[in-house]
Order: structure tokens, then C-alpha cells, then sequence
């Protein structure tokens, strides 16, 4: 237990090094002149953006040589200081406790509703392969992965706040706010997910231990209950880490869409802006929150099933 | 199935309870994000919303009205402005805005990067009730450089001991209850506003960048005021009976910007066959849907005394626009692209998706332009690209919004726009000796019927000579549910009147 955790800690610090130091190469490399983004991103669009940027450059000593602008960001991140905001001018760190915050929520919300919705709707198709159930399955996750979250989310936002009224297109603060970037977030998951279970399932219902239950008399939901949905959910769980992934690139669009202060939304303008601490603080917290995930995956494959903790 | 019907019930519960809970405040969306609380920065929201104020403010048609100054008067000489304070007006902590104060604002912007740094001042101080601002030469537009946002008067106390802004402390009838940068803020009505009571007195706007959404929010009937519609929705949204659409015109023209340095342009004849083979009725009615925002010239009817009513039209002529540039040397090439000395007509065109309607209008000219025999290319960037190729020259052509009513007297943009060796957003490589007299005289002269004959003079030049090529002019689109009225559209966006919308009953 204690050299996972010690494996863990040692990845999280590497990570942040080659996430921290893959950001500030990759803002360098991008063309144009970070002290007229910074500007632009400062002053909007009408100003006297060219003046700006002289007072900018001065400001944030965007002239000094690259190796000792990368060795600050890197001494202050040992004292856990990620610096300020080169646009806003705010703490990184304040403003990370906003965004982080609200796209935790948006991804937990996303995932426990996918989890409600995914799971249940493989585990009807999986145990009855190639049924009429199945194939619906099949049909509406095929839809619903092939469509762009975008185009997703404005439906949902056409049925759930024009025609029936009952929740807000956009904004955040309450649940009502949360509940349709989640449900995009979370049908694009389910497709997936629904169709993994499936397959677990499938095979699960196949497997001689199964098959002995049944014949053994007991009742079917106490043959899924005991010894198919612990079986079937070991490659559902570990497909959970990959889904982060698709999280990630989720909460960019529907976080846009939606009006919603989350990490993604403030990755997004942070690069526009070339609001290098802004950018290395967001993808630092998405790496860190990666590894975590990971963890948390490895830990729950292992109680899952216990051949792999024998391994070790 | 049966998920589904737990979450549809849950959420007809849920959401019963919480509109219960959410009476009675006013809900604004913009897409305006608040990106730091600098006045130079986002002090547009703060004044828009009525939080903050200044000295000077103007009504819908441009004219100065007073602000927190009661009256304004310059010396004979025209180098000492006096803005005097009025007596009752209190900050949000309940301190009195003094002179004091308001000069410390002044100064604050003045060394910052707002308007005031393009004035000629020597000198801002408070003299008992008033702010006295020094000049190195006569100007007479100060006033209308007081109307910016920039220069918003904020209490001591928001002020950290480096003279940053930490917190927004305004005089205006709303003050800030909650702000979640960049997206939410919060305000409640303020106590003691010199102005009254306002008829509303919670308000929240949101800020939501995504024009479809805007659209939604406004026909869900989650926000009560929506700002700046996109002209696919207008037509919609017009439909729709329990809504308002409000239009206005506004101060900001689609312009190209021209290197007039480079060989494809130094010639106002080329120039001119340009803006002929401009379709601007054709881009108006497709992409803006609005037929009044044809820019027949630079500025829009709204500007009082700088449209010039009788002016010849800039109009769409493909026959003139081949024979001017015909007689400017260009003659037709084997692909059909106009060639001069073996050198292609073939440039570029930057523009910039800040204004989501530039890259298709930028399309549009493509296509129009290559009629004539011009080939463009089409580059879209980010906003600062424009400048920054300005500076260092590369620039060819630009497809630029440029805002007139940066300060509500266009002579604030005249000044920067067409200054010598032009501006980022101005000419470029384009001076005229003529146009830079008229526009320094007009910069000192304050008596309006001198300053028409010039204002006109200006404005004609302008057309003739097209340092830039007007496309099109700009419209704000409002739209207010009909549970409110009172709602009134400010073409110079200096103050949206929220203390003065009022729940229908």
C-alpha cells in the first residue's frame, strides 16, 4: 500500500515537471507576440493595443531570457506558488479553487450520471445479446458518440429549456445550471460505457460459473446481483480511467456552450491569451487530477478482483 | 425507461422549487466577460451596469450629459478644464465622492493605458469641489474623454496600497454583491444613489459568450435582457410574442484597413475600385440581415454632424472598378488575375474571429474581389495580429470592426486613426497633410458651428481619398422579455438605463 502510494506521489512530480515544462516550451514556439496577446486579451479588441503591450512587456518582464523566466515558474512551484494571472492579474491559485471547483462538480455530476445511465442500459442489453434491446442500444449510443457535444447540447437545450421550460440553457450557481452540460457530458459517455458493460456482460453470461448458477436454480437477479455484476464491472471500471480522457475534451466545448466557469473554458481563453501561468496551472491540476483518477482506478480494479492484488 | 422517468420527475421538482426561489431579479446576459476588475480592463461592465460612474456621461444621441461632475468649464485659454462635483453623490461604503477622490481616479488612469494617456495633460488635481485638469495645448474634447470607461471614479478603499483595484467601490445605483470572475456578478441596489431608486433593485448578469445560447436564454425566459443578438436570431426572436427586439445602429464600422503603402494600393485609384467592387447591400441583406447597415460611408447616421447626409454614396460598380484599375496599370493575366510589371494582384486579407460576422464577411469580399481579377486569401487570426502587422509592416489588407465612440466624439479616433504614419487600427502608410490640419484644428476648436464645416470637410476627405474602405456599419441588438419595460438601447454603450427597467404589471 505504502509503495502505491510512494509510486503514485513520484508520478504526480513528474508529471507536473513535463506537463509545466511542455507548456512553457509549446506558448513559446506558437507564433506571434505573447505581450500583444497578453494585451488583446487584457484590453479587448478596441484598444490602443500596441502602447499596451509596451507597458506589458515592462510589467511582466516578458523581455527576460526564456531559461530564467522557466526557472521562476518552476522555483515558486516548489513553494506551491503558481503566480499570477498575466491577464487578469489575480492569484492562479484563486482562480483555479473557481474553475477547478465547478468542473469537478460538472465531471462528477457527468460521470455519476453516466454511471446511472450507461451500466444499466448494458447490463439489459448484455444479457440478452443481439435482443431487440440490444440492437436499440447499440443504435442510440452509436447516435449519440457520432454527435459533436455541441450539437448535443443545443438539443438538449432546444427540448429541456425551449420546449418543455424546465431548466436554463446556461449560467451556474445551482444544480438546475448544472444538470444539462452534465447530461451532454454524460450521454456521451454512457454511449460508450453502455456498450463496454455490454460486452462484459456478455461474456459474463457465457462463462461456466455463470451458466452453473442458473442451472443451480437460483433466481436470475440473484444471479446477476452475485456473480455477474462484480465480474462484468472490472473492464467497465478500467474503461472509467480512459474516460477521463473524453472528459477533459468534453468540458472544453460544453463549458463554452453552456456558460460555464469551469477549467476548460479557462484553458481555452488562457492559450488565446497567452496567459502562460494561467495555462501551466490549468494543465498542471487536469495532470495531477489524471494520476489521481488513474490511482483511484488502479485501487478499485485490485478490491474488484482479487487475482490482481495476488500478483503483486 | 425508468431512469428516465426518475430524472424527468426529479427535475420538474427540483425546478418548480428553485424558480420559486429566484423571483423578482433581474437577469442580464451579455457576452461581455469580466476578465480582472481594472477599470481599463472590464470597467465597460461595471459603467454599462451602473456600478461605477463618470465624471461625464452621454445620452442615446451622443450628446454630453452631466455624470458625477455637475458642470465643466475651460479657461480662456483653453488649457485649464474645472469639472465640479456634485454635492450628493456617496460611494458604495458610504464615503462622500469628493474631488479627492475622484482626481486619484483620474491619475490612476491617466498612467495606466486607457484613453486619458492620449490627451495632453500636465497636470490633474482637485481644487475644493473640483477636478482641475492642466493641459500642454488646448483641447477641446476633454469631456467626451471623461465619458470612458476607463475613467470610472472608484472609492480610496478600492485601491490596495500599490494603487491596484482589488474590489469595485462605485457611486452608481448598484452596487456589487457577488462577482465570480469572468463570468457572474451579482448587484443589489444601493442605498442613497444621487438618482433615485432603482426600479429594480437585484440584478445578475451572466456572461455568455456563445450567440446561439444568448438566443435560448432569452426564448427559455431564463434571462430577462439579452444583449447583443446575432442576426440569424433577430428574425426569430422578432417572432416570438413574448419578446422585444430592440435595434439600434451603433458607432462601429466594418472596415478594411489598406496598406496603402503597398504596390496594390498606393493608388487612390486602386483604392477606389475596391470599395466599387464592394457588394455592401448584397452583405448586409445575407450575412448582417439588416439592410440599413450599408456603409455608404464611414460613419453611421447615428453620429450627429459626422454623417454628412448629402455625401455621394459609396456604391457597388464592377465596370468603373475594371477600369480604374485598368488605368492604374493592372491589366488581366493568363489565369485572369490582374498582373502590372509581371507582379500578381494576389494578397492577403487578416481578419479576426473576436466578431464571429468578420470571417464570413471576409469570404464574401474574397469572392467579390476575385470578379475583378483580384486574388485573396483569406487569414484568420487573433485581434492583436492586426497591430502587430501593422508594426511591423507586413499587413496587407485587413478586415478590421473599428468602434467610433471610444470616446462618444469621434474626433478621439479620428486623432489616433489617421495621426501621421497612421495607427494599428488607422491608416496605414497613407498620410494626408490636409486631413491632419483639419483634424488638429477640430481637436481645438469647441464652438459646434465651426466645428460642422470641418467635421464635414473631414468626412469628405475620407471618402475620397478611402485610407480605409467602409463594408459595413454595426447594430445592437437588444432583446427584453415582456415582463419588463422601461428598457432603452444606447447606441455609444456608455450606460444600458437597468436603474430605470421596471417589472411589467
Amino acid at each position: 500500500m505504502r509503495q502505491f502510494l510512494l509510486a503514485r506521489l513520484a508520478q504526480a512530480g513528474i508529471v507536473a515537471l513535463v506537463v509545466g515544462a511542455l507548456c512553457f516550451a509549446l506558448m513559446r514556439v506558437l507564433p506571434g507576440d505573447a505581450a500583444m496577446r497578453i494585451a488583446a486579451g487584457r484590453y479587448g479588441p478596441d484598444a490602443r493595443i500596441a502602447e499596451a503591450a509596451d507597458k506589458v512587456r515592462l510589467e511582466l518582464g516578458l523581455d527576460r531570457a526564456w531559461p530564467v523566466q522557466f526557472l521562476d515558474w518552476l522555483a515558486s512551484l516548489v513553494q506551491f506558488d503558481l503566480g499570477h494571472s498575466l491577464v487578469t492579474g489575480a492569484p492562479v491559485v484563486d482562480e483555479l479553487k473557481v474553475q477547478l471547483g465547478a468542473s469537478v462538480w460538472l465531471a462528477a455530476a457527468a460521470i455519476m450520471l453516466s454511471l446511472l445511465i450507461g451500466p444499466t442500459i448494458g447490463v439489459f442489453c448484455g444479457l440478452k445479446p443481439n435482443g431487440w434491446t440490444d440492437r436499440l442500444g447499440l443504435a442510440g449510443s452509436v447516435i449519440l458518440r457520432s454527435l459533436p457535444p455541441f450539437v448535443l447540447g443545443l438539443i438538449l437545450m432546444l427540448v429541456f429549456a425551449i420546449w418543455l421550460g424546465w431548466l436554463p440553457p446556461a449560467g451556474f450557481g445551482t444544480w438546475r445550471d448544472l444538470a444539462l452540460p452534465a447530461l451532454t457530458l454524460a450521454l456521451g459517455l454512457a454511449a460508450v460505457s453502455s456498450r463496454v458493460t455490454r460486452d462484459a456482460i456478455a461474456t459474463v453470461v457465457k462463462a461456466p460459473y455463470f451458466v452453473f448458477a442458473r442451472h443451480k436454480g437460483l433466481p436470475e437477479a440473484a444471479v446477476v446481483w452475485r456473480h455477474g455484476l462484480r465480474n462484468a464491472a472490472i473492464p467497465v471500471v478500467s474503461y472509467l480511467g480512459l474516460q477521463a480522457i473524453y472528459l477533459v475534451e468534453g468540458v472544453v466545448v460544453v463549458e463554452s456552450i453552456f456558460a460555464y466557469p469551469g477549467i476548460g473554458h479557462a484553458l481555452v481563453h488562457a492559450i488565446v491569451e497567452r496567459d502562460i501561468p494561467m495555462v501551466q496551472g490549468t494543465a498542471l491540476a487536469m495532470g495531477l487530477i489524471f494520476v489521481a483518477v488513474t490511482a483511484a482506478v488502479e485501487a478499485a480494479s485490485a478490491w474488484l478482483d482479487p487475482r490482481l492484488r495476488r500478483t503483486q | 425507461m425508468r431512469v428516465a422517468l426518475f430524472v424527468a420527475c426529479v427535475a420538474i421538482a427540483l425546478s418548480t422549487l428553485s424558480s420559486m426561489a429566484q423571483e423578482r431579479m433581474l437577469r442580464v446576459a451579455g457576452p461581455w466577460e469580466i476578465a480582472g476588475v481594472d477599470p481599463a480592463q472590464s470597467g465597460y461592465v461595471f459603467s454599462r451596469l451602473q456600478v461605477a460612474e463618470t465624471l461625464v456621461s452621454a445620452n442615446a444621441t451622443g450628446k454630453l450629459m452631466p455624470g458625477l461632475a455637475q458642470k465643466w468649464s475651460v479657461s480662456d485659454d483653453g488649457l485649464t478644464w474645472r469639472f465640479t462635483i456634485r454635492t450628493d453623490a456617496i460611494f458604495h461604503d458610504a464615503t462622500p465622492v469628493t474631488a479627492d477622490a475622484a482626481a486619484a481616479s483620474l491619475k490612476r488612469a491617466h498612467a495606466g493605458v486607457g484613453v486619458l494617456t492620449q490627451l495632453p495633460i500636465s497636470e490633474i488635481a482637485s481644487d475644493g469641489q473640483d477636478v482641475v485638469i492642466r493641459l500642454k495645448k488646448p483641447f477641446a474634447a476633454v469631456p467626451a474623454y471623461l465619458v470612458n470607461f476607463s475613467t470610472i471614479v472608484l472609492a480610496p478603499a478600492s485601491y490596495d496600497a500599490s494603487g491596484k483595484v482589488t474590489r469595485i467601490i462605485g457611486s452608481g445605483p448598484y452596487q456589487v454583491k457577488s462577482l465570480t470572475p469572468p463570468l457572474k456578478l451579482e448587484l443589489k441596489g444601493a442605498d442613497n444613489w444621487w438618482g433615485g431608486e432603482p426600479g429594480i433593485s437585484e440584478v445578475s448578469y451572466l456572461a455568455v459568450g456563445q450567440g446561439e445560447t444568448r438566443a435560448l436564454m432569452a426564448e427559455s425566459g431564463e434571462a430577462d435582457l439579452v444583449f447583443s443578438m446575432l442576426p440569424v436570431s433577430v428574425e426569430r426572436l422578432k417572432r416570438n410574442p413574448k419578446l422585444d427586439v430592440h435595434i439600434a445602429t451603433i458607432p462601429r464600422t466594418r472596415i478594411i484597413k489598406l496598406n496603402a503603402a503597398a504596390p496594390f494600393f498606393d493608388d487612390v485609384k486602386e483604392r477606389q475600385a475596391i470599395s466599387y467592387t464592394i457588394d455592401r447591400a448584397g452583405i448586409t441583406k445575407v450575412i448582417l440581415r439588416n439592410a440599413d447597415l450599408n456603409a455608404t460611408q464611414l460613419f453611421p447616421p447615428a453620429l450627429a454632424g459626422w454623417h454628412v447626409a448629402d455625401l455621394k454614396p459609396l456604391t457597388r460598380d464592377v465596370d468603373a472598378a475594371k477600369r480604374l484599375l485598368a488605368e492604374a496599370g493592372w491589366t488581366p493575366g493568363p489565369d485572369g488575375i490582374l498582373q502590372q510589371g509581371g507582379k500578381r494582384f494576389s494578397v492577403t486579407l487578416l481578419t479576426y474571429a473576436s466578431w464571429p460576422e468578420l470571417p464570413p464577411i471576409a469570404t464574401a469580399l474574397q469572392a467579390q474581389l476575385r470578379e475583378v481579377g483580384i486574388d485573396v486569401k483569406v487569414s484568420v487570426g487573433n485581434s492583436s495580429e492586426i497591430p502587430s502587422r501593422h508594426q511591423d509592416g507586413t499587413l496587407e489588407m485587413g478586415l478590421i470592426s473599428r468602434l467610433y465612440s471610444i470616446v462618444p466624439d469621434p474626433i478621439g479616433t479620428l486623432l489616433e486613426d489617421y495621426r501621421p504614419g497612421g495607427s494599428d487600427w488607422g491608416a496605414m502608410g497613407w498620410s494626408n497633410d490636409e486631413l491632419q490640419t483639419l483634424v488638429e484644428k477640430l481637436a481645438a476648436t469647441s464652438d459646434p458651428r465651426e466645428r460642422a464645416a470641418l467635421q464635414k470637410r473631414a468626412v469628405e476627405m475620407l471618402q475620397e481619398e478611402l485610407p480605409s474602405i467602409p463594408v459595413t456599419w454595426s447594430e445592437l441588438a437588444i432583446v427584453a422579455n415582456k415582463r419588463i419595460t422601461g428598457v432603452q438601447v444606447d447606441p455609444f454603450e456608455v450606460n444600458y438605463g437597468l436603474a430605470s427597467v421596471r417589472w411589467a404589471e
